[in-house]
């Protein structure tokens, strides 16, 4: 497939499949198309040439309501978070359930466990600002999750945190990956990436001039 | 059954989903608007229904009494009036169409003439022609043929069937009634447009809750919802209170001037009281589809 902006080319012409279950990180320089790539992965975007599939379902024959429930399989954690402020983290966390029109009051334990896994416990009434960088980051991966989604994408989840929280942050996606979940992970935090490849098999793709190149087994 | 469904429908739609409710921050500025416009117009819809139906009334009501009567004015001398009514009475009874014919009696003749000239005057001393009222039946009768009768038989008596001065002021309360209405259709008009504009102010002021709803897998309806439930209500709640204050501006209004007057008998009657509920209602349907239409054409834009 390939994206283009107007008469810019942001992607080009890239082949590329994620097997279910598996753990990528996508780097790159600033710029290159990380982002874009991830939003082309959850719908926000639409290939301008080739085609994308995701779960074996052509995006481009979908309408916006098939889009909206493919991403009810696809949890996303934004570099800032995207939260609704005047709602707690507890309401922002089960949002997800919200919109699927399934029951918040039935899901009180689990939302309580996944807070709990989180390391949110005690914070649920707390509004997005009053939390931490790291604190909004982890609520973020709990709101990705609580749908109990096939993929996790995170976009920089790291970037705003420091190295204590994001070495927590990886342990909490490497569990999720360990539970059959396909995570990627765009990231041009090196020292995140061999991290992870201690705890996790993890492939790396690197982004640049417009092309998707597999990276070296040094990072 | 199908009317059960519609009832939960409706009945889900005011109750409403109160997470997906609060996930759109309240809005102070577009709530007030909302509700403030939809009082105004609803307030303004009160009376300009109370026109429409009071006109309606008096048309049908100036058209029903008058249609079926009519007058013979006899102008003779003193010594021969009683003579020329009697011939006029004759040529009446023979006239097909006419029910009934009667003499008004000299107090009937100064009652009308009252308003004028006063309880005071000496209308004795006048010499004022005597009216004769005729009843027409259902078929109704020929004037003209009537006429040509009378200008024969009673010279003196002319027939005056209301139609010459009937007919305008029919018409005029019936298109004042249409006047009404159409400001009626004007005023939902305009409802609907002040709605538009504070639901596209809300919708822009929350494009990062629809980026985010988006984000977690909501539907373009889920978030629509979300949006034109919460204007139908305050729509629905502000003009409730306009129509609430209109009626008791009705009530208020002086009453008991003649019947066939307009502004003393502006309002609703009996059953017509229950017109202004209907206001509400329309506003509520107009809040609704003006929101639905804002939120889809917003959401569409915002792909």
């Amino acid at each position: 497939m390939a994206y283009s902006y107007g008469d810019g080319e942001l992607l080009g012409d890239m082949t590329l499949s994620l097997p279910a279950g598996s753990f990528y990180f996508l780097t790159g320089p600033s710029g290159a198309g990380k982002t874009t790539l991830l939003k082309l992965c959850y719908g926000e975007l639409l290939p301008t040439a080739g085609q994308l599939r995701l779960f074996d379902k052509d995006v481009r024959a979908l309408d916006r309501d098939g889009i909206a429930e493919l991403r009810r399989r696809i949890g996303v954690v934004h570099q800032d978070c995207q939260f609704l402020d005047h709602l707690s983290i507890a309401d922002n966390i089960a949002l997800p359930l919200t919109v699927a029109g399934q029951s918040v009051a039935g899901a009180q334990d689990n939302l309580a466990e996944l807070m709990s896994w989180v390391g949110l416990r005690g914070r649920a009434s707390a509004l997005p600002p009053e939390l931490s960088g790291g604190e909004r980051q982890r609520a973020a991966l709990a709101r990705a999750v609580i749908m109990s989604p096939d993929v996790i994408l995170a976009d920089e989840p790291t970037g705003n945190i420091d190295w204590e929280m994001s070495q927590r942050l990886l342990q909490l996606l490497v569990e999720l990956n360990r539970m059959g979940k396909t995570v990627v992970i765009a990231t041009h935090d090196l020292g995140l990436i061999r991290a992870a490849k201690s705890q996790v098999q993890a492939r790396v793709l690197r982004i640049a001039g417009r092309r998707i190149q597999q990276a070296g087994a040094d990072l | 059954m199908r009317d059960v469904i519609h009832l939960n429908k409706i009945t889900d739609f005011i109750i409403g989903d109160a997470q997906a409710e609060r996930a759109v921050p309240p809005t102070g500025f577009t709530a007030r608007l909302t509700l403030f416009a939809a009082a105004v117009m609803a307030f303004l819809a009160v009376f300009a229904l109370a026109l429409s139906v009071s006109a309606a009334r008096l048309s049908e009501r100036w058209a029903s009494e008058l249609a079926q009567s009519a007058t013979v004015r006899i102008s003779a001398p003193q010594g021969q009036m009683q003579a020329s009514s009697e011939a006029a009475l004759v040529v009446l009874q023979t006239t097909p169409g006419v029910a009934s014919a009667r003499v008004l009696s000299d107090a009937e003749q100064r009652k009308l003439l009252e308003p004028w000239f006063g309880p005071e005057m000496p209308l004795e001393a006048l010499p004022i022609p005597q009216l004769i009222e005729i009843i027409e039946d259902e078929e109704g009768l020929d004037a003209e043929a009537l006429r040509l009768r009378l200008l024969g038989e009673v010279p003196g008596a002319v027939l005056d069937d209301h139609a010459r001065w009937r007919a305008p002021l029919v018409a005029a309360a019936a298109r004042l009634s249409f006047l009404g209405w159409f400001s009626i259709g004007l005023i939902f008009a305009v409802m609907g447009a002040m709605i538009t504009l504070a639901a596209n102010a809300a919708l822009a002021a929350n494009a990062k809750v629809i980026t985010v709803m988006r984000l977690v897998g909501a539907k373009d309806g889920y978030i629509a919802s979300a949006f034109v439930r919460r204007f139908t209500l305050r729509s629905v709640t502000g003009a409730a209170l306009g129509m609430a204050l209109g009626v008791a501006a009705l009530l208020v209004l002086p009453t008991g001037g003649p019947q066939d007057s307009l502004l003393s008998g502006l309002g609703f009657q009996g059953a017509s009281w229950l017109w202004p509920l209907a206001i509400p209602l329309v506003a509520g349907l107009v809040a609704f589809g003006a929101t639905q239409a804002a939120a889809r054409r917003t959401l569409k834009e915002l792909r």
